[in-house]
């Protein structure tokens, strides 16, 4: 059991505000017993990719006859070196990939969140016919596993010749991630204030210009939350490129890349680390700076449905 | 207030048609010849590799964003050359059909025609369960239903259980943010990533050469250590993915070490939401912490709790590149989705894949009922 034991005194005298109770919550019970816990999670969960990450400094010599963190504890006697990146990136499909990469991820993160955008605000505010029912429908398709799309839709592509076309992705990334993101953000839009619509109805607006001159820029955080949501989930995408998109170089994103590395040239460890990481850059990046938004996106999807 | 609007003269209208009909009409030309534009490698032909690639890409972009965005406006132009009656009853379906069609086509359709696929592609004169029967009797599907349900059983109340543990003991520590954001960064990383990241803890060399694998290096150190101290006779590395009952478990740690984060995340949430008069109450009563935990924390919080479960439930239920890029799902690793690609591309067998996807559709249905119960209490869409 992880869970805390000790017993607090109840004879402590009560504190007066919150603030100074939480302080001390936070020096006087956390026992070394709670620490070490702590800290043995914290570093399973880091010890992998620090792996990863150091190896991926170190010559093939090292890595393939050495743990990474006999380099870590004789730093001075390590070649650290730069030539595991130089080599993926200049020699293998590592840079094209990763070009590939961008091109699919920002357009499939960017329509999805305009059509969502805009059918959120429709669901939210304007009255039609079919309207429960629709909204219930897309609810109810959040969590039908995408295996369900791949073979009918295959055949269309098959038939359309969009198979291994950027356009084709897109569409398909937007028609993954559209339920969970006209559920997020009409979780916001339908928040708003009746009032701003009200008067800006009276001076004459229509709802095309209420929408894009009031609702887009008050949901900001919710369209934001969304975004690094799609992002992170297209950039790591595996499957929906394997079975759309293909293997091809010209097309090849990041992940399909770097499985074919994995299934290709698996020994050479010094490669599949530099190209492993390359591909975990820009959403560590993404991730890092915009936590906060991921964090508010992640609860008022999940804590609401 | 609407008196400008009715007063508004033929010519005026025929303004605002002429306007609609020229914006679709350049918007509709502009992303079709950036399509095609996009599709001939040749023109680009001139520029260095590397540099036609970018520009390829930035057009590609641009066309991708700029081209949503100039849709909605062309339908808007349109809408506002109609009669105003014929507008307002038209208005709410411009915002709304073009996602619902998106998702027509893309979720709605290929479930019903997964669905109908798995009953109709049957060889000559079989019946419509002929795939269901086959699926069902063959032991590798019963092996991949086995496996499922194993990392069904064990990976989601793994992960809420560590995720609830630490969540509840950060509280308490003052680094609590940056530990968290350790614990959560592995949400940023992809399954292929983890993939590569964990082959290199589960890597093995033969007994006696350097361990290079974090885990074996742990086991054969601890090992070592009992051996010297009598405990043991003798320790030998492990070959994780490659051990029958002890690969499965091996992927599964993986799954784990990239969904606590999450359930982290949202049950820290919920239990700094819970009130701390109940706690304090409780405190000043005389409970215990481990008390006022099981006893007032986890009632608490026990709509969260099932969200993150059913929410990391349908993610293993799916669970596919994990296994395929570590053992290609051999070794018994297999699981439903990998048969399915496999009978998708492999065997090119329609039939069969569909109905692979058809049982994952059935395993969700009861989380799906539970989903829109919620909402429905909500009053969301009612």
């Amino acid at each position: 059991m992880t869970v805390v034991t000790e017993k607090v005194s109840t004879l402590e005298p009560t504190p007066k505000t919150k603030q100074m109770r939480r302080r001390r919550d936070g020096t006087e019970k956390a026992g070394w017993l709670v620490r070490i816990a702590v800290l043995i999670i914290v570093l399973m969960w880091t010890l992998p990719t620090l792996g990863l990450l150091v190896n991926s400094f170190r010559p093939s010599v090292d890595s393939s006859s050495t743990g990474w963190w006999t380099s870590l504890l004789d730093p001075f006697s390590t070649d650290w070196t730069l030539s595991n990146y130089v080599n993926v990136l200049t020699s293998g499909g590592m840079f094209d990939a990763l070009i590939n990469s961008l091109i699919v991820a920002i357009p499939a993160t960017v329509i999805p969140i305009t059509l969502a955008a805009f059918a959120a605000f429709g669901f939210a505010w304007l009255r039609f016919r079919g309207r429960g029912l629709l909204f219930g429908v897309l609810v109810g398709l959040l969590v039908v596993p995408l295996q369900l799309s791949l073979v009918p839709l295959l055949q269309i592509y098959q038939g359309t010749g969009l198979t291994g076309s950027f356009v084709g992705i897109w569409l398909a990334h937007t028609g993954f991630g559209l339920p969970l993101a006209v559920f997020l953000l009409y979780g916001f839009i339908s928040q708003l204030p009746q009032d701003i619509f009200e008067s800006a109805y009276i001076d004459g607006a229509s709802p095309y210009t209420a929408f894009t001159k009031l609702v887009l820029p008050l949901s900001i955080p919710a369209l934001a939350s969304f975004a690094i949501f799609q992002f992170l989930w297209v950039w790591n995408d595996f499957l929906v490129a394997l079975v759309f998109l293909g293997t091809s170089s010209e097309v090849a994103v990041l992940p399909i890349e770097l499985a074919s590395i994995v299934g290709s040239r698996g020994e050479a460890y010094h490669l599949l680390t530099a190209a492993a990481f390359v591909s975990m850059v820009i959403p560590l990046i993404v991730f890092l700076a915009l936590q906060r938004y991921f964090v508010r996106g992640l609860l008022s999807g999940s804590v609401k449905g | 207030m609407n008196r400008a609007v009715q007063a508004t003269t033929s010519n005026e209208r025929w303004a605002s048609i002429t306007r609609a009909v020229v914006v679709s009409v350049i918007t509709v030309a502009a992303l079709w010849l950036g399509l095609q534009f996009l599709s001939q490698d040749t023109v680009l032909e001139g520029l260095p590799p590397n540099a036609s690639k970018l520009v390829q890409a930035l057009i590609a972009i641009v066309l991708g964003v700029a081209g949503i965005w100039a849709l909605f406006y062309a339908g808007n132009t349109m809408l506002e050359s109609f009669p105003a009656k014929v507008r307002d009853a038209l208005r709410p379906y411009l915002f709304v059909l073009p996602a619902v069609a998106v998702v027509g086509l893309y979720l709605i359709y290929p479930t019903v025609g997964t669905i109908v696929t798995s009953v109709t592609d049957v060889p000559e004169g079989e019946s419509f369960f002929y795939n269901y029967a086959d699926a069902f009797t063959d032991p590798e599907v019963l092996l991949n239903l086995r496996n499922n349900t194993i990392w069904l059983l064990i990976a989601p109340a793994a992960s809420v259980f560590i995720g609830l543990g630490f969540a509840a003991l950060v509280d308490r520590i003052r680094l609590e943010s940056l530990a968290k954001s350790f614990v959560f960064m592995p949400l940023a990383i992809s399954f292929v990533g983890a993939a590569v990241i964990w082959q290199f803890v589960y890597a093995w060399k033969p007994p006696g050469q350097p361990q290079i694998g974090t885990l074996n290096a742990f086991w054969v150190g601890a090992g070592e250590i009992l051996v010297g101290m009598g405990i043991l006779t003798e320790i030998e590395p492990i070959p994780w993915l490659q051990v029958i009952p002890v690969n499965t478990l091996a992927l599964i740690a993986i799954m784990v070490w990239l969904q606590v984060g999450f359930a982290m995340v949202v049950l820290s949430a919920a239990i700094k939401g819970v009130p701390t008069e109940m706690t304090e109450a409780a405190r000043i009563d005389g409970a215990s912490e481990r008390q006022i935990f099981f006893k007032i924390t986890i009632p608490s919080i026990r709509g969260a709790l099932l969200v993150v479960y059913t929410t990391i439930a349908i993610a293993v239920l799916k669970v596919f590149d994990l296994i395929y890029v570590t053992t290609g799902g051999n070794l018994d690793t297999s699981v439903v989705a990998v048969r399915m690609y496999q009978e998708m591309f492999r065997f090119r067998n329609f039939g069969a894949a569909t109905t692979m996807a058809v049982i994952l559709l059935v395993a969700v249905i009861p989380i799906m009922i539970i989903n829109i119960r919620s909402l429905r209490r909500q009053g969301i869409g009612a």
